[in-house]
Protein backbone atom coordinates (compact mmCIF):
# COMPACT_ATOMS: atom_id res chain seq x y z
CA UNK A 1 0.00 0.00 0.00
CA UNK A 2 1.35 3.31 -0.62
CA UNK A 3 0.25 6.07 1.25
CA UNK A 4 0.72 9.44 0.29
CA UNK A 5 3.34 11.62 1.47
CA UNK A 6 2.92 14.48 3.45
CA UNK A 7 4.06 17.61 5.03
CA UNK A 8 3.02 19.82 7.96
CA UNK A 9 4.02 23.05 9.69
CA UNK A 10 2.91 25.93 11.48
CA UNK A 11 2.64 29.13 8.84
CA UNK A 12 1.82 32.96 9.34
CA UNK A 13 -0.17 34.81 7.39
CA UNK A 14 -1.83 38.41 7.93
CA UNK A 15 -5.32 37.87 8.97
CA UNK A 16 -8.71 40.41 9.21
CA UNK A 17 -7.27 43.53 9.29
CA UNK A 18 -3.62 42.67 8.48
CA UNK A 19 -3.67 40.71 12.16
CA UNK A 20 -0.56 38.81 12.09
CA UNK A 21 -1.55 35.14 13.01
CA UNK A 22 -0.99 31.36 12.42
CA UNK A 23 -2.03 28.41 10.80
CA UNK A 24 -1.63 24.64 10.41
CA UNK A 25 -0.87 23.80 7.18
CA UNK A 26 -0.36 20.21 5.67
CA UNK A 27 -0.05 19.40 2.20
CA UNK A 28 0.77 16.27 -0.26
CA UNK A 29 4.43 15.82 -1.07
CA UNK A 30 3.05 14.38 -4.44
CA UNK A 31 3.68 16.19 -8.00
CA UNK A 32 0.84 17.61 -10.33
CA UNK A 33 -1.96 19.90 -8.96
CA UNK A 34 -3.22 19.97 -5.53
CA UNK A 35 -7.03 21.02 -3.92
CA UNK A 36 -7.21 23.25 -1.11
CA UNK A 37 -9.20 22.98 1.85
CA UNK A 38 -9.66 25.61 4.72
CA UNK A 39 -10.66 23.99 8.24
CA UNK A 40 -12.32 25.86 10.58
CA UNK A 41 -12.25 25.01 13.96
CA UNK A 42 -14.61 24.20 16.51
CA UNK A 43 -15.61 26.20 19.75
CA UNK A 44 -13.25 24.28 21.83
CA UNK A 45 -9.96 25.86 20.07
CA UNK A 46 -7.34 25.94 17.65
CA UNK A 47 -6.45 21.95 19.42
CA UNK A 48 -4.66 18.98 18.61
CA UNK A 49 -7.73 17.16 17.11
CA UNK A 50 -7.83 20.73 14.56
CA UNK A 51 -4.57 19.17 13.55
CA UNK A 52 -5.20 15.65 13.09
CA UNK A 53 -7.71 16.70 10.71
CA UNK A 54 -6.15 18.88 8.13
CA UNK A 55 -3.10 16.00 8.40
CA UNK A 56 -5.84 13.60 7.09
CA UNK A 57 -7.36 15.71 4.79
CA UNK A 58 -3.51 16.02 3.47
CA UNK A 59 -3.18 11.98 3.35
CA UNK A 60 -6.71 12.31 1.05
CA UNK A 61 -4.55 14.58 -1.23
CA UNK A 62 -5.97 17.89 -0.25
CA UNK A 63 -3.75 20.85 0.76
CA UNK A 64 -5.76 21.69 3.93
CA UNK A 65 -5.01 24.71 6.27
CA UNK A 66 -6.96 25.79 9.86
CA UNK A 67 -6.43 29.50 10.92
CA UNK A 68 -5.92 29.26 14.91
CA UNK A 69 -9.35 31.97 14.85
CA UNK A 70 -8.33 32.37 19.19
CA UNK A 71 -4.97 33.66 18.08
CA UNK A 72 -6.16 37.36 19.12
CA UNK A 73 -6.30 35.85 22.87
CA UNK A 74 -2.95 35.10 23.32
CA UNK A 75 -1.02 31.63 23.54
CA UNK A 76 -0.93 29.07 25.59
CA UNK A 77 -2.43 25.32 26.03
CA UNK A 78 -5.49 25.28 23.40
CA UNK A 79 -7.76 24.53 26.53
CA UNK A 80 -6.15 28.00 28.30
CA UNK A 81 -6.38 30.03 25.82
CA UNK A 82 -10.51 29.23 24.73
CA UNK A 83 -11.18 29.45 28.37
CA UNK A 84 -9.73 33.44 27.67
CA UNK A 85 -12.05 33.60 24.42
CA UNK A 86 -15.04 32.15 25.91
CA UNK A 87 -16.28 34.98 28.40
CA UNK A 88 -15.16 37.67 25.71
CA UNK A 89 -17.35 35.94 23.05
CA UNK A 90 -14.91 34.26 20.64
CA UNK A 91 -14.04 35.95 17.35
CA UNK A 92 -16.53 37.57 15.47
CA UNK A 93 -17.80 36.79 12.12
CA UNK A 94 -15.56 39.60 10.74
CA UNK A 95 -12.34 38.37 12.33
CA UNK A 96 -13.53 34.46 11.29
CA UNK A 97 -14.10 35.31 7.45
CA UNK A 98 -11.44 37.21 7.16
CA UNK A 99 -8.86 34.70 8.53
CA UNK A 100 -10.83 32.33 5.80
CA UNK A 101 -10.17 34.37 3.38
CA UNK A 102 -6.55 34.99 3.76
CA UNK A 103 -6.00 31.34 4.01
CA UNK A 104 -7.95 30.66 0.93
CA UNK A 105 -5.71 32.90 -0.73
CA UNK A 106 -2.46 31.19 1.04
CA UNK A 107 -3.65 27.87 -0.63
CA UNK A 108 -4.52 29.38 -4.32
CA UNK A 109 -0.95 31.07 -4.28
CA UNK A 110 1.20 28.51 -4.03
CA UNK A 111 2.37 26.63 -7.06
CA UNK A 112 1.09 23.60 -7.28
CA UNK A 113 -2.33 24.87 -6.65
CA UNK A 114 -5.32 23.55 -8.80
CA UNK A 115 -6.90 26.71 -7.80
CA UNK A 116 -10.34 24.57 -6.46
CA UNK A 117 -10.62 25.24 -2.58
CA UNK A 118 -13.24 24.33 -0.22
CA UNK A 119 -13.90 25.36 3.18
CA UNK A 120 -15.18 22.60 5.71
CA UNK A 121 -16.00 23.43 9.94
CA UNK A 122 -16.71 21.58 12.93
CA UNK A 123 -19.34 23.01 15.41
CA UNK A 124 -18.94 26.61 15.53
CA UNK A 125 -16.70 26.24 12.37
CA UNK A 126 -19.61 24.24 10.86
CA UNK A 127 -21.65 27.76 11.20
CA UNK A 128 -18.54 29.62 9.83
CA UNK A 129 -18.57 27.24 6.98
CA UNK A 130 -21.92 28.28 5.93
CA UNK A 131 -21.46 32.57 6.53
CA UNK A 132 -17.94 31.71 4.39
CA UNK A 133 -20.58 30.37 1.77
CA UNK A 134 -22.78 33.37 1.81
CA UNK A 135 -20.63 35.41 1.99
CA UNK A 136 -17.16 35.30 0.38
CA UNK A 137 -16.75 34.52 -3.17
CA UNK A 138 -14.71 31.80 -5.33
CA UNK A 139 -15.60 29.04 -3.15
CA UNK A 140 -16.24 25.49 -4.86
CA UNK A 141 -17.45 23.40 -2.10
CA UNK A 142 -18.20 24.24 1.96
CA UNK A 143 -19.14 21.38 4.48
CA UNK A 144 -20.97 22.13 7.72
CA UNK A 145 -20.71 19.60 9.99
CA UNK A 146 -23.35 19.96 13.09
CA UNK A 147 -22.94 24.20 13.18
CA UNK A 148 -25.05 25.06 15.73
CA UNK A 149 -27.25 28.95 15.39
CA UNK A 150 -27.17 28.82 11.70
CA UNK A 151 -30.60 28.89 12.65
CA UNK A 152 -31.21 31.85 15.72
CA UNK A 153 -33.82 30.55 18.01
CA UNK A 154 -32.79 32.71 21.14
CA UNK A 155 -32.62 36.50 20.04
CA UNK A 156 -29.52 36.75 22.70
CA UNK A 157 -27.06 34.87 20.41
CA UNK A 158 -27.33 38.04 18.19
CA UNK A 159 -24.01 39.91 19.36
CA UNK A 160 -21.97 42.73 17.92
CA UNK A 161 -19.57 39.52 17.39
CA UNK A 162 -22.23 37.64 15.44
CA UNK A 163 -24.57 40.53 14.30
CA UNK A 164 -26.32 38.38 11.39
CA UNK A 165 -27.80 34.87 11.12
CA UNK A 166 -26.61 33.13 8.62
CA UNK A 167 -29.74 31.75 7.37
CA UNK A 168 -30.56 35.41 6.65
CA UNK A 169 -27.68 35.23 3.99
CA UNK A 170 -29.08 31.57 2.16
CA UNK A 171 -30.01 32.99 -1.08
CA UNK A 172 -26.24 34.46 -1.17
CA UNK A 173 -24.95 31.33 -0.64
CA UNK A 174 -22.37 30.58 -4.04
CA UNK A 175 -21.12 27.12 -3.73
CA UNK A 176 -22.61 23.43 -3.49
CA UNK A 177 -22.80 22.57 0.44
CA UNK A 178 -22.73 19.48 2.70
CA UNK A 179 -24.09 19.28 6.00
CA UNK A 180 -23.56 16.79 8.36
CA UNK A 181 -25.47 16.39 11.30
CA UNK A 182 -26.63 13.90 14.71
CA UNK A 183 -30.17 13.17 14.88
CA UNK A 184 -29.45 13.17 19.23
CA UNK A 185 -27.72 16.74 18.48
CA UNK A 186 -29.55 19.82 20.38
CA UNK A 187 -27.73 22.72 18.44
CA UNK A 188 -28.34 21.82 15.63
CA UNK A 189 -31.26 20.01 16.71
CA UNK A 190 -33.09 18.17 14.19
CA UNK A 191 -36.03 21.02 13.39
CA UNK A 192 -33.03 23.39 13.31
CA UNK A 193 -31.88 21.19 10.35
CA UNK A 194 -35.02 20.67 8.90
CA UNK A 195 -35.90 24.20 8.77
CA UNK A 196 -32.41 25.00 7.05
CA UNK A 197 -32.75 22.72 4.46
CA UNK A 198 -36.45 24.14 3.57
CA UNK A 199 -34.44 27.78 3.36
CA UNK A 200 -31.89 25.97 1.23
CA UNK A 201 -34.71 24.67 -1.17
CA UNK A 202 -36.71 27.63 -1.50
CA UNK A 203 -33.92 29.90 -2.90
CA UNK A 204 -33.06 26.32 -4.85
CA UNK A 205 -29.35 26.22 -3.41
CA UNK A 206 -27.38 22.89 -4.40
CA UNK A 207 -26.86 21.32 -0.85
CA UNK A 208 -26.56 17.66 0.60
CA UNK A 209 -27.39 16.73 3.89
CA UNK A 210 -27.08 13.44 6.04
CA UNK A 211 -28.16 12.87 9.37
CA UNK A 212 -27.18 10.07 11.54
CA UNK A 213 -29.59 8.37 14.02
CA UNK A 214 -27.25 7.42 17.13
CA UNK A 215 -25.34 10.34 17.01
CA UNK A 216 -24.86 13.81 18.59
CA UNK A 217 -22.94 16.73 18.93
CA UNK A 218 -19.09 16.10 17.92
CA UNK A 219 -19.52 12.65 16.76
CA UNK A 220 -16.43 12.67 14.94
CA UNK A 221 -14.22 13.65 17.14
CA UNK A 222 -12.89 10.44 18.59
CA UNK A 223 -11.53 12.58 21.91
CA UNK A 224 -15.07 12.55 23.11
CA UNK A 225 -17.56 10.33 24.63
CA UNK A 226 -19.74 11.37 21.69
CA UNK A 227 -17.89 9.98 19.29
CA UNK A 228 -19.53 7.53 17.30
CA UNK A 229 -17.30 5.46 14.86
CA UNK A 230 -19.56 3.81 12.88
CA UNK A 231 -21.54 6.80 11.99
CA UNK A 232 -18.12 9.19 11.76
CA UNK A 233 -16.55 6.63 9.58
CA UNK A 234 -19.58 6.69 7.41
CA UNK A 235 -19.95 10.78 7.29
CA UNK A 236 -15.96 10.92 6.67
CA UNK A 237 -16.83 9.23 3.24
CA UNK A 238 -19.70 11.13 2.00
CA UNK A 239 -17.20 14.42 2.90
CA UNK A 240 -14.47 12.82 0.61
CA UNK A 241 -17.08 11.91 -1.90
CA UNK A 242 -18.38 15.29 -2.14
CA UNK A 243 -14.91 17.72 -2.01
CA UNK A 244 -13.64 15.12 -4.43
CA UNK A 245 -16.67 15.78 -7.14
CA UNK A 246 -16.57 19.76 -6.45
CA UNK A 247 -12.51 20.30 -5.97
CA UNK A 248 -11.15 17.15 -8.34
CA UNK A 249 -13.35 16.38 -10.88
CA UNK A 250 -14.04 19.66 -12.01
CA UNK A 251 -11.37 21.55 -13.62
CA UNK A 252 -10.47 25.31 -13.54
CA UNK A 253 -8.03 27.41 -14.75
CA UNK A 254 -5.88 28.64 -11.32
CA UNK A 255 -6.42 31.94 -10.26
CA UNK B 1 -23.93 22.34 22.44
CA UNK B 2 -20.93 24.88 22.50
CA UNK B 3 -21.84 28.27 23.57
CA UNK B 4 -20.33 31.34 24.25
CA UNK B 5 -22.59 31.62 27.27
CA UNK B 6 -20.64 32.66 30.41
CA UNK B 7 -22.62 33.20 34.02
CA UNK B 8 -19.51 35.66 36.13
CA UNK B 9 -19.27 36.26 39.21
CA UNK B 10 -17.68 38.96 40.90
CA UNK B 11 -15.15 37.18 43.66
CA UNK B 12 -13.14 38.55 46.64
CA UNK B 13 -10.23 35.59 47.30
CA UNK B 14 -7.48 33.19 46.54
CA UNK B 15 -6.97 29.69 44.18
CA UNK B 16 -3.74 28.18 44.02
CA UNK B 17 -2.73 26.80 40.53
CA UNK B 18 0.22 25.05 39.27
CA UNK B 19 2.04 28.37 40.14
CA UNK B 20 1.20 28.59 43.40
CA UNK B 21 -1.71 31.14 45.55
CA UNK B 22 -3.03 33.58 43.17
CA UNK B 23 -5.93 36.36 43.53
CA UNK B 24 -8.88 36.27 42.04
CA UNK B 25 -11.40 38.24 41.43
CA UNK B 26 -14.02 36.50 39.30
CA UNK B 27 -15.20 32.95 38.15
CA UNK B 28 -16.34 32.32 34.56
CA UNK B 29 -19.17 29.96 34.77
CA UNK B 30 -20.55 28.02 31.61
CA UNK B 31 -22.28 24.56 31.24
CA UNK B 32 -20.60 23.19 28.06
CA UNK B 33 -18.13 20.68 26.81
CA UNK B 34 -15.58 19.37 29.05
CA UNK B 35 -11.74 19.34 28.32
CA UNK B 36 -10.62 16.41 31.00
CA UNK B 37 -14.01 15.37 32.32
CA UNK B 38 -15.27 12.46 30.70
CA UNK B 39 -18.88 13.53 30.14
CA UNK B 40 -20.59 14.93 27.15
CA UNK B 41 -21.44 18.06 29.27
CA UNK B 42 -19.47 19.42 32.14
CA UNK B 43 -19.99 22.40 34.39
CA UNK B 44 -16.68 24.54 34.09
CA UNK B 45 -15.67 26.94 36.26
CA UNK B 46 -12.24 29.27 35.71
CA UNK B 47 -11.19 31.27 38.73
CA UNK B 48 -9.26 34.13 37.26
CA UNK B 49 -8.03 37.67 38.65
CA UNK B 50 -9.47 40.24 35.51
CA UNK B 51 -7.98 42.99 36.87
CA UNK B 52 -4.26 41.20 36.05
CA UNK B 53 -5.80 40.84 32.51
CA UNK B 54 -7.42 37.04 33.65
CA UNK B 55 -4.48 35.05 31.65
CA UNK B 56 -4.15 32.46 34.52
CA UNK B 57 -6.67 30.40 35.53
CA UNK B 58 -7.45 27.73 38.18
CA UNK B 59 -10.20 25.34 36.29
CA UNK B 60 -12.61 22.91 37.44
CA UNK B 61 -15.01 20.39 35.39
CA UNK B 62 -18.12 18.54 37.13
CA UNK B 63 -20.60 16.92 36.56
CA UNK B 64 -24.19 18.34 36.76
CA UNK B 65 -24.94 16.38 39.67
CA UNK B 66 -21.46 16.82 41.23
CA UNK B 67 -22.12 21.03 40.27
CA UNK B 68 -25.33 20.81 42.38
CA UNK B 69 -23.93 18.59 45.23
CA UNK B 70 -21.04 20.95 45.69
CA UNK B 71 -23.38 24.23 45.92
CA UNK B 72 -25.39 22.21 48.73
CA UNK B 73 -22.05 21.67 50.54
CA UNK B 74 -20.60 25.40 49.97
CA UNK B 75 -23.98 26.73 51.22
CA UNK B 76 -23.81 24.16 54.42
CA UNK B 77 -20.09 24.61 55.23
CA UNK B 78 -20.90 28.37 55.45
CA UNK B 79 -23.84 27.83 57.46
CA UNK B 80 -21.77 25.44 59.71
CA UNK B 81 -18.80 27.61 59.84
CA UNK B 82 -20.69 30.40 61.24
CA UNK B 83 -21.97 28.36 63.97
CA UNK B 84 -18.17 27.11 64.96
CA UNK B 85 -16.52 30.28 65.18
CA UNK B 86 -19.77 32.64 66.09
CA UNK B 87 -20.31 34.49 63.05
CA UNK B 88 -23.16 35.38 61.38
CA UNK B 89 -22.11 33.70 58.22
CA UNK B 90 -23.56 36.22 55.93
CA UNK B 91 -21.15 38.93 55.83
CA UNK B 92 -17.52 39.06 55.09
CA UNK B 93 -14.50 39.14 57.32
CA UNK B 94 -12.64 40.57 54.80
CA UNK B 95 -10.99 43.97 54.53
CA UNK B 96 -13.16 46.45 53.01
CA UNK B 97 -10.33 46.99 49.96
CA UNK B 98 -11.61 43.27 48.54
CA UNK B 99 -14.91 43.64 48.99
Amino acid sequence: MAYQGLRANMVSFRGHDGFQSEAYYARPTRPGKIPGVVVIHHMPGFDEWITEIVRKFAHHGYAAIAPNLFARFGTGSPDDVTARARPLGGASDAEVMGDVAACMACLRCEPNASGHVGVIGFCSGGRHAYLAACTIPQIDAAVDCWGGRVIVNNPADITVKRPVPPIELTEKLSCPLLGIFGNDDKNPSPNDVNRTEETLKRFGKAYEFHRYDGAGHSFFDWNRPGYRPEQALDAWQKVFAFLDKHLVATRRQAA
Amino acid sequence: MCSYIVKKAALAGSAKGPKGWMKIDTANIYYDHPYHAPFDHALGIDFVNEADGGRERVAVELSATAARELVRQILAALENGAKEHGLDGMSDDAPAYLT
